[in-house]
């Protein structure tokens, strides 16, 4: 899958399942700070990630995780593993 | 020790939506109980149920607010929101002060159960995702919306099987009475679904006259053969007199005796003495004569057992005055651990405009209920007070009395 249609699939989950606003997704947005995403939200995001990527995501690698690019890398690095 | 008044009320049920809507049901005999294909190809062995259309909150409660909130929960969110409107309580009043919230409410199953579902297939906890923990806990009702209004005072649900709603409303009589809180949201939650009364189903409890829904919930008539379950959710605002008269709050009528009783037999068969002496103290505490009592919302859900003690019951303390009694849920069906908060929001609807609602489907006494003088039609009345039976498993019992305000 192409990092851009990652990208912005994960923009339409976070739109759709965390009801967030489009124009509140900069790459750079801190996930907390500015989106808002409590440590509930990222439980959820386990299911959201497992069901639409279909791998399942690890707590301990979450902590690293911190603006709205560090989640597409991640998510990109484990879908697209070079 | 403090007057306790009623200052708001909000209502979603099987027989309306609101208390506009509501009020019409009651003065009309209009039943809310369907047959429902879903239990029937489950098995059940009864598929009739009262039912209301589930709350649509998107757009009204942000995501986190309706994650953890469930079906019981949505209903219970509509009817606090008419109820603190209703009470012209507003934000900046729930911010400024400490509100309580007691809330009867004795069970998520359909949480419990779908949750458990995704734990099968899946094989991993995490797929369960974060709202289900807070859905399915007894306490649901009570923490959401204690979260939902900002509320900083009393937190607790009150689980009383099907006199939950009724002890949350005596619970918080008596705290404020005590003078430990001036205003707490009341109320009582039921959810609506299969996966919750499956179990009671199988205690062959509910009526199987499925060929006439609304004729099954037929209290204290000789040919009634079950309880139809139901559910929705009732809020009463409970408000120290002085707070009342302090905001220059419409008052609906005050909490003046509450009584409570358990049975010491049987898990669900029914006695005569412990409603007896329920009812007995809620008058000791109002400090009325059983002739005082203008109207009885019973808690007769439609069983032989239950109506009969319940009548014999009522017929031993009333027998002199004969006040007219009637079964909502003849209409509503039995709204459980709701029911005996929206009774009371049913029974003040009528104190306030003056009218008995009707025990539909009272076509002919047995010899139990014959002692009654049961209102089998709208009866045009003024009510000076009532009283509000609730009865459960366990035996446990509550009797509620209000009066019409008088300063």
């Amino acid at each position: 899958m192409q990092d851009e249609v990652i990208k912005s699939r994960i923009d339409q989950l976070l739109i759709d399942e965390i009801e967030l606003d489009k124009d509140q997704l900069h790459p750079e947005a801190d996930l907390k700070k500015d989106l808002g995403i409590d440590s509930l939200d990222f439980v959820d995001l386990f299911v959201i990630v497992e069901n639409n990527f279909g791998f399942k995501m690890k707590a301990e690698e979450m902590s690293e995780i911190r603006t709205l690019q560090d989640f597409y890398d991640y998510i990109i690095k484990r879908v697209n593993p070079s | 020790m403090n007057r306790v008044v009623i200052t708001g009320m909000g209502i979603y049920s099987v027989i309306g939506k609101n208390l506009e809507e509501v009020k019409d049901s009651l003065y009309h005999g209009k039943s809310g109980i369907i047959l429902d294909p879903t239990r029937k190809k489950l098995g059940f062995r009864s598929a009739l149920t009262g039912m209301v259309e589930r709350p649509v909150l998107k757009g009204v409660l942000d995501r986190r607010m309706r994650v953890g909130l469930p079906v019981q929960g949505e209903y219970a969110y509509i009817a606090t929101l008419e109820a603190l409107k209703n009470a012209a309580i507003d934000e900046a009043f729930l911010e400024k002060n400490e509100i309580g919230i007691l809330y009867g409410n004795d069970s998520s199953a359909l949480s419990v159960v779908e949750s458990v579902d995704i734990l099968r297939q899946k094989k991993d906890s995490m797929m369960i995702g974060s709202g289900y923990i807070f859905q399915s806990m007894n306490s649901t009702v009570s923490m959401n919306l204690s979260v939902i209004f900002k509320l900083k005072g009393v937190n607790f649900t009150v689980s009383g099987a099907c006199a939950s709603g009724s002890h949350a409303i005596g619970i918080g009589y008596l705290l404020i009475q005590q003078g430990l809180q001036d205003v707490i949201i009341c109320g009582g939650a039921q959810e609506i679904n299969p996966e919750s009364t499956a179990s009671f189903d199988a205690l062959n409890a509910f009526s199987v006259r499925e060929s006439e829904p609304t004729k099954a919930s037929r209290p204290f008539d000789r040919d009634r053969d079950g309880l139809v379950p139901s559910g929705g959710a009732a809020t009463v605002i409970l408000e120290s007199y002085e707070s009342a008269i302090k905001r220059g709050a419409t008052i609906f009528g005050e909490v003046v005796g509450y009584g409570f009783s358990s049975n010491g037999e049987h898990i669900s068969i029914p006695n005569v003495d412990g409603p007896v002496r329920a009812m007995q103290m809620s008058l000791k505490m109002a400090q009325m004569k059983s002739e005082m009592i203008d109207y009885i919302n019973a808690h007769a859900t439609s069983t032989q057992a239950g109506d009969s003690k319940e009548a014999i019951a009522i017929d031993r303390l009333f027998h002199r005055s004969r006040p007219f009694v009637s079964s909502t849920k003849s209409m509503t069906g039995h709204e459980m651990w709701m029911g005996g908060a929206s009774e009371i929001v049913y029974s003040t609807l009528m104190m306030n405009h003056s009218f008995v609602a009707p025990n539909i489907n009272f076509n002919n006494p047995d010899e139990t209920t014959a002692s009654l003088n049961i209102a089998h039609t709208t009866v045009e009345k003024e009510i000076g007070s009532f009283l509000s039976n609730s009865f459960g498993f366990g035996g446990t019992n509550s009797s509620l009395i209000i009066r019409k305000f008088n300063r």
